[in-house]
């Protein structure tokens, strides 16, 4: 039962981008955005430019493999000076990359990093793109919901540890 | 042979002195094995007194109370597996746990526990063991270039930046305790161990009270200085292992390794038994102006006795405390075998003969003690001086404090 | 292997073919082994001499999937994981979990629940700051508060245990509220806590804060600004060092942290020092939380009503506790099934340790450890 979320914030926006914010709704006392990816960016910047959003608190993805565009890049923000927490989300097709946001805070870097690590979605821009949580040279990205829950990069294993994988 | 014994008994100078080779021979046998035993005694105490600041028992397998666990660690460390890295100049890496250990066992041929119960008396002897001690330096260096691996050399140019920045100080302070020895009717002062502590004597002082506060200023600046020398907390950064450079010794294992610990503890008694005897008064009783007289006398020269008797007492409450179970039988017969021994100990020190000779040897042993039990003290409270922090505090708070107390010390002397 | 002057490539490395004795750089790797990285975490130091130019750290080798495996869990046997990742407070873990899937189901635990979970929380956070003051203490060379603070952990420990079997991965709470009713003697057990442990803080106190030594160790390293702490999303007792007096539960409340009055410890300068008052003063107010809640502690039912088989509606939560390490944070996207499609967890560890980088430059190589010990990082955490 998400619900329509009126502000003037939202207006704003719409005013001046009218259809690329596609939703801004808020569900369960949660307010989220859900924008186009050509404009993200940009509202991004405004958001931490104009209105006060200097704190990232999060950066994620959800894998839909069965959608048109596959991927959905979440943005967590939230503003010390009004005390508010807002989603902002694009959907991504496979193998589109994204503008990094680490200009705009510098706490985006490992954020997208893992985002790269997990889903494979690469950042435009980001200065030390590579994995992080999975060993250098690693094929495949674990969260993606074509990666299965016992899967390992075998040849990986085979070289590194020199041992058949038990999987 | 019975007047060759007698003819030590009427001995008045050192044996070096009296140029008896077997006498002197016979000391350096005796302070060696002393020496040796006092450093096992040493890993022991660390070892129990760090646990018990901890809230912790330390070792109590080991025989009754960890008493036998020195011995254990001897033999773990002798049966190690000796590993030269393959890369490393195998002379060096030999000679350099030698050097150090030469170095500060050379130090006790000065030290005097007696007035004639040296093995020696050099009339240069504060000199020659600054001297022999800043020897070491050169073994840490070999320890560390004969690894042949960047971490423990830089730990060893650390480690030596550090020892001889300290030994500075150190200098300056022992000069006012030697300028202080010449405040007598001849105004000649002495550099021998034995001439100071007898300068004590007879200014009636003892060095640490002596132009208060600026003999104590000195000697806690060679405390201070000292800790920083031999390496310990709060100087220890050099052979932390939670710093990112492990040490000089980290190449070192088995025997090699317990060589370096060997001279470490060796250094810490050498230069503990120097502040002693520059400032404590080496081998005199405590009070020996204020309260003085025959009856006083009697009743310090009973207190050697009454310590020991005191242990075997701390001993006895031991075995009595063990727990009553079949497997603590060997451990409490041991603990009891070792009060009665305490005792027997005790009880020979109040023997009149006995009683006298030991005096001095006993009073200069207690003080040392005092200060090992500081080490460790410091060791247990104080958390580690960064580097940069350590040679500041060498440099720019210890050197001008020793040279402000130099000179003040030097104007007393000649103003009073 | 990569080798490792690639990591630093962004740090305009100079040429790697000299040898460590002509360059003025020095490549030094800080091991997944060290006895001072609480864990298995590798940070690959630049250095001129002493000086610290740049440091990588490089992560990942505690990771275990824990993301992948809830999508492959109900929601109530994905809760033991969560304790696992930040396991030395594991109950503000599950706290932070259970709530978010409660707030997914539009459901609320009862009044007794929600005392329960805010002492035993709060227990866990004073746990978490005396593991942490020991080891911090231990890395700067001080050996002996480890084993006090170890010692008056012991003691929340046995208050873990006697109320539901673990110490330390204790999987306490239960979507909907708590499962155990609290044991018989619960209450004296806590009040007799709150008696013990003032006095045994204070002794902490007395063994550092004016301490010559621990003072100049702490001093002035690793400081960084509250605009950078901001920037980098770093959150906790970090952020409120550096002067912001920000904590969730006063500025977004859950559990009925709005009906407890305490206070928020900052700091002023941003460095070690301040860190470790901040800690200490937090120990303090959660004291004092503990002390109301279990004064107030009404009767009554320990679960709320929770469907056997929980299918939430369709949609996606955030929700955020205030761990003892910083902002913990659940992203919950439910596609209507028993399982969660997506848990994404929201670690203050991983953010902080990004923060590493920028307080240790220009500093000297013995305060990266320092500074690593006052992040407060649990590997658990960091990598999931």
């Amino acid at each position: 039962m998400p619900v329509p979320w009126e502000s003037s914030l939202v207006t704003q926006l719409k005013a001046q981008y009218g259809s690329g914010i596609r939703e801004a709704n808020t569900y369960l006392g949660q307010n989220y955005l859900v924008l186009d990816p050509s404009i993200t960016h940009e509202i991004l910047e405004i958001l931490h430019e104009e209105e006060e959003f200097e704190y990232c608190v999060d950066i994620t993805a959800v894998h839909y493999p069965k959608r048109e565009k596959p991927f959905d890049l979440i943005w967590i923000l939230y503003s010390f000076a009004k005390n508010q927490r807002l989603r902002v989300k694009t959907m991504l097709a496979d193998g589109e990359s994204f503008p990094s946001s680490v200009a705009i805070w510098p706490t985006a870097n490992w954020l997208e990093r893992e985002v790269y690590d997990m889903f494979g979605i690469k950042f435009d821009g980001h200065p030390d793109l590579k994995r992080i949580l999975m060993p250098d040279g690693w094929k495949g990205h674990p969260l993606r919901k074509d990666y299965g829950i016992v899967q390992q990069d075998t040849e990986w294993v085979q070289v590194n540890l020199g041992i058949e994988s038990g999987q | 042979m019975l007047d060759y014994v007698t003819s030590y008994l009427g001995m008045n100078t050192t044996p070096g002195q009296a140029g008896n080779v077997f006498w002197a021979l016979i000391y350096i046998l005796v302070v060696f094995a002393g020496v040796s035993v006092a450093v096992m005694a040493m890993n022991w105490l660390e070892r129990k007194a760090l646990a018990h600041f901890q809230i912790r028992l330390g070792p109590m397998r080991v025989g009754p109370h960890g008493l036998l666990q020195p011995i254990a660690d001897a033999v773990k460390l002798m049966t190690k597996e000796d590993i030269i890295p393959a890369e490393a100049d195998a002379f060096v890496f030999w000679i350099a746990p030698l050097i150090i250990l030469c170095a500060s066992f050379t130090v006790y041929i000065v030290i005097p526990f007696g007035p004639t119960h040296a093995i020696t008396d050099l009339n240069i002897g504060v000199l020659f063991m600054l001297g022999v001690s800043s020897l070491s330096v050169l073994g840490v260096v070999m320890a560390g270039w004969a690894s042949n691996s960047h971490y423990p050399l830089l730990g060893a140019l650390r480690s030596s930046a550090q020892m001889i920045s300290y030994e500075v100080a150190m200098g300056m302070a022992v000069v006012s305790a030697i300028l202080m020895t010449s405040l007598n009717k001849t105004g000649t002062g002495t550099l021998s161990m034995i001439g100071i502590v007898e300068a004590q004597q007879q200014q009636q002082i003892w060095f640490l009270f002596k132009f208060f506060p600026f003999g104590f200023i000195a000697f806690a600046i060679f405390a201070i200085a000292m800790v920083a020398e031999t390496n310990r907390a709060p100087f220890d950064l050099p052979e932390a292992e939670s710093e990112l450079t492990a040490g000089f010794h980290t190449e070192y294992s088995g025997l090699r390794w317990s060589l370096f610990m060997l001279g470490e503890y060796a250094a810490m008694i050498a230069v503990s038994s120097i502040a002693v005897t520059l400032w404590l008064g080496g081998w005199l009783r405590p009070f020996p102006n204020t309260l003085t007289g025959a009856t006083w006398d009697l009743v310090f020269s009973l207190l050697p006795g009454f310590t020991f008797l005191g242990l075997a007492l701390i001993a006895f409450i031991g075995v009595i405390r063990m727990p009553k179970h079949p497997y603590f039988r060997i451990q409490t017969m041991g603990l009891a075998g070792f009060a009665v021994v305490l005792g027997i100990i005790g009880l020979v020190l109040f023997i009149p003969p006995v009683r006298d000779r030991i005096q001095d040897i006993f009073w200069f042993v207690a003080k040392v003690a005092v200060f090992m039990y500081l080490y460790i003290w410091y060791r247990a409270t104080f958390p580690r001086y960064r580097f940069d922090q350590l040679m500041r505090v060498g440099w720019k708070v210890l050197l001008p404090v020793a040279i402000g107390v130099l000179i003040m010390t030097a104007i007393l002397g000649v103003v009073l | 292997m990569a080798d490792p002057t690639t990591y630093l490539s962004h740090l305009e490395l100079g040429e790697p073919d000299k040898t460590f004795l002509d360059s003025s750089e020095l490549i030094i790797n800080m091991g997944p082994q060290h006895p001072a990285t609480h864990g298995v975490l590798r940070v690959i130091l630049k250095l001129d001499g002493e000086k610290v130019l740049g440091t990588e750290c490089v992560i990942g080798y505690l990771h275990r999937g824990v993301e992948k495996i809830a999508e492959h869990r109900t929601y109530t046997m994905f809760n033991p994981y969560v304790d696992r990742m930040d396991y030395v407070a594991a109950v503000s873990n599950g706290l932070g979990y259970c709530e978010a899937v409660e707030k997914l189901l539009n459901i609320e635990a009862p009044p007794r629940a929600k005392y329960i979970r805010v002492i035993l929380t709060e227990l866990n956070r004073i746990a978490s700051h005396q593991l942490w003051l020991g080891t911090h203490a231990l890395d700067i060379g001080a050996m002996t508060p480890l084993f006090y603070t170890f010692r008056d952990r012991e003691e929340i420990l046995k208050i873990f245990e006697k109320y539901c079997g673990a110490r330390l991965t204790t999987h306490a709470f239960r979507i909907g509220g708590c499962q155990y009713e609290t044991y018989e003697g619960f209450e004296q057990d806590v009040k007799k806590f709150l008696d013990f442990v003032p006095p045994r803080i204070d002794e902490y106190e007395e063994l550092l804060t004016t301490n010559r030594i621990w003072v100049e160790r702490t001093r002035e390293v690793g400081k960084i600004s509250a605009a950078d702490c901001k920037a980098l999303g770093v959150t906790g007792p970090v952020l409120r060092a550096s002067g912001v007096k920000w904590d969730i539960r006063k500025a977004l409340p859950y559990a009925n942290y709005s009906e407890f009055d305490f206070d928020i410890p900052t700091g002023a300068n941003g460095d070690t020092f301040d860190r470790y008052m901040v800690r200490m003063q937090e120990m303090r107010q959660s004291l004092r939380i503990i002390r109301q809640a279990v004064e107030r502690i009404p009767e009554g039912p320990i679960m709320a009503k929770v469907p056997k088989v929980m299918k939430p509606p369709v949609g996606e939560v955030y929700h955020s506790i205030e761990a003892p390490k910083g902002e913990l944070g659940y992203f919950i996207v439910s596609d209507g099934s028993t399982q969660p499609y997506r848990v994404r967890v929201r670690p203050p560890s991983f953010v902080n340790l990004q923060a590493l980088d920028i307080m240790v430059r220009g500093q000297l190589v013995a305060d990266v450890i320092a500074v690593i010990g006052t992040l407060d990082i649990v590997l658990g955490e960091v990598d999931r």
